[in-house]
């Protein structure tokens, strides 16, 4: 009874957050796939702080009816990724600026904004929307990411057909302290092709953000963001991933600053000999809230995935993990690695980690390990024995517990400029 | 160069005396060597000297050059000219050998008001040292002494000492765990640092290190004090003798 009750009134709650909320215009299949979202969110809610996938990470301000302000950060120095070849398409509190972008083409490349892409009848598209927002709500529900397929104002639509040169750059300013962003990304590598995606800036003070990736079979998916400097701003994430044969997906994440981050990746292994790697670096301080939940599915045979997320805390700030990795019956020889440390500045911080295996095939190899510990002081010693200074030393320190997920970053000169993102969060800390 | 004055050392956890009045004078450009059994309080020094947390002073002095560097952090230490070779060298995942050498070369400059040493200039200078330590390159870009033989990292330890150029080394039974061939590597390592300036205080338990490092003056430590001195041939009278007989000959004096 006490049950019911409470999932009425979690259902009353998402009733009237939605209220004052209209879908957004567009073809009929489209408002029709909106509609089912909409339907679908009614339905099963929105996450309340007693869900058991949200027991670490309040979702009571990503619910509220207005986000809470959040103070734009004014960097001095250039945004990370200037220094590389790109094709910048610009975001401004969730609104695309075609003037501040670069025109939407380039070899191998189709690209085109979501709105125009829902209001016309591109087959693959139409396959593609909210389809695996809605097929990932089974074993675990996603609502935040249903909601952003309902209300999804903006976005890109990108299809790859061949190896594309330059990384496509998605750049999110944030330029109004109340803005509430819904964004919504659907990416298509065709079988051969190669693309990379970079992400970089804060969004919004309330950021939703969906992107739906198939890497179908010999394809190869990069995926490179940073999450950084407002500090005020609030995020919920989800990446949803498709993998087909002797495909490679690779993403990695960097986060420094923010009250609240819930990066979600769920990716479903569906082909044979494909790779899926998902790492994350993040650091904060103070009110930091770091959550990275990931679920991946291996669903074909001698795939390897891995999954290595760090965390740097300090001041009482907060990371969270919740990793897992589901072996289907017939997903013989998986290799499945998980990793997940936090690393505690200071004894007010928190990590908690729950990773899960679920393994239904008998010949795999998964091993998953999740630690979270004080620097070393045996390597602190020697590094002061040899004359560096106990801060210099620390971020050095510090710096080499987060390797092993900047190594995931494959383009060399992109893992260069996020790991002097990182020094610099490293840097300004001590000298503030 | 330096100076101990009965030095009282407990440790920091429990009530225990570690050192019970350690006197040294090393004179620049003097090799001296401590021997003794174990548990006498040789490492104990060594750690004392560099710093080491774990360790309370609670009576004496240590003078490097006239400055009591008891007083000083262990980075003050090693910028001052202190410099110690670990006997179990550290591993540090994830921070490259040569990262680490630079950044604690450039660290002393830095602490000493001196200019950084150039990427270029650093790279010329580790490469010729690295050489004659037989250190290839890939030794250097690995991550500090993952991986790393025994010897290897004893090797590491004096690389270190060598691009750091400091005025007084302790090495810390850098003899241990080493074979013939690469015990005779390191020494000539440091005898190459011999420059008739630099002084070293060589801990070890056996004589035939000091076969390779000739000591100008032996020391042996028992029970947390010096407990005799002499010249090169007291090695050779523990190496025959072992401690008993020294033992006995202090107990009765």
């Amino acid at each position: 009874m006490k049950r019911a009750e409470l999932k009425q009134r979690k259902l009353d709650a998402t009733s009237a957050r939605v209220e004052g909320m209209t879908l957004p215009a567009g073809a009929a299949w489209a408002e029709a796939l909106r509609q089912d979202a909409l339907s679908r969110l009614l339905a099963m809610g929105l996450p309340q702080g007693r869900d058991e996938y949200w027991r670490w990470t309040r979702p009571d301000t990503l619910n509220a009816d207005a986000p809470k302000p959040a103070t734009v950060f004014d960097a001095k120095e250039a945004p990370v990724f200037s220094g590389i070849d790109r094709l910048k398409i610009v975001f401004v509190d969730g609104v695309f600026d075609a003037e501040a972008s670069d025109a939407l083409d380039g070899e191998n490349l189709e690209i085109m904004r979501l709105s125009d892409a829902l209001s016309a009848d591109i087959h693959w598209v139409k396959d593609a929307y909210g389809v695996q927002e809605k097929k990932a709500q089974d074993p675990v529900e996603r609502p935040f990411a249903t909601l952003n397929t309902a209300f999804a104002t903006d976005g890109v639509v990108i299809r790859a057909t061949g190896k594309v040169a330059k990384p496509v750059s998605l750049i999110y300013l944030h330029r109004n302290e109340t803005s509430d962003a819904i964004l919504h990304h659907v990416i298509r590598v065709e079988e051969g092709a190669d693309l990379t995606v970079l992400e970089n800036g804060p969004a919004a003070a309330r950021f939703n953000k969906v992107m739906e990736v198939e890497v179908s079979d010999k394809a190869a998916f990069h995926h490179v963001r940073a999450q950084g400097r407002d500090h005020e701003r609030r995020a919920v994430t989800h990446v949803f991933a498709t993998i087909g044969q002797e495909a490679l997906f690779k993403s990695f994440t960097m986060t420094a600053n923010g009250v609240l981050t819930r990066n979600e990746v769920v990716l479903d292994i569906q082909g044979d000999d494909s790779m899926a790697h998902v790492a994350g670096a993040a650091l904060g301080d103070g009110d930091f809230h770091h959550d990275d939940t990931v679920f991946i599915t291996h669903d074909a045979e001698r795939c390897e995935s891995r999954q290595v997320f760090k965390k740097v805390l300090r001041n009482g700030a907060k990371g969270v993990f919740q990793g897992k990795i589901l072996v289907k019956a017939g997903a013989q020889k998986t290799d499945g690695y998980q990793i997940s440390q936090g690393l505690l500045l200071d004894g007010d911080s928190q990590f908690l980690a729950k990773p899960e295996l679920e393994i239904y095939a008998d010949d795999v190899a998964c091993s998953h390990g999740s630690t979270v510990g004080a620097i070393d002081d045996e390597a602190l010693f020697y590094l002061r024995s040899r004359g560096v200074p106990t801060a210099e030393a620390t971020d050095l320190l510090t710096l080499a517990f987060l390797a092993e997920a900047i190594e995931e970053i494959e383009d060399e000169a992109i893992a260069e400029d996020i790991l002097h993102r990182l020094e610099g969060w490293l840097t300004r800390r001590r000298a503030g | 160069m330096l100076e101990i004055k009965n030095l009282h050392v407990k440790l920091e956890e429990e009530d225990k005396q570690i050192l019970k009045g350690v006197d040294l004078k090393v004179g620049e450009g003097e090799v001296h060597a401590i021997m003794g059994p174990n548990g006498s309080g040789k490492s104990t020094t060594s750690y004392v000297l560099s710093g080491r947390d774990g360790y309370e002073v609670t009576e004496g002095e240590v003078l490097l050059d006239g400055e009591n560097i008891l007083e000083l952090e262990p980075e003050e230490r090693a910028a001052a000219g202190l410099f110690l070779a670990f006997q179990y060298p550290v591993e540090i995942p994830g921070v490259g050998n040569m990262t680490f050498l630079r950044t604690a070369v450039n660290a002393q400059r830095k602490a000493r008001g001196e200019e950084e040493l150039s990427a270029t200039d650093f790279l010329k200078e580790i490469r010729a040292k690295a050489k004659s330590l037989q250190i290839d390159a890939e030794m250097l870009k690995r991550p500090v002494n993952v991986g790393f033989s025994g010897g290897e990292k004893k090797r590491n330890e004096i690389l270190q000492m060598a691009m750091l150029e400091p005025k007084l080394c302790i090495l810390d039974e850098t003899d241990s765990g080493l074979d013939v061939d690469a015990m005779k590597l390191v020494s000539e390592g440091v005898n190459a640092l011999r420059d008739g300036k630099r002084s070293f205080i060589v801990i070890t338990h056996y004589q035939r290190l000091l076969d390779h490092i000739k000591p100008d003056v032996v020391h042996i430590m028992s029970n947390g004090r010096i407990i005799k001195s002499g010249g090169p041939e007291l090695a050779l009278e523990v190496e025959n003798n072992g401690y008993a007989d020294l033992l006995a000959e202090v107990e009765q004096a």
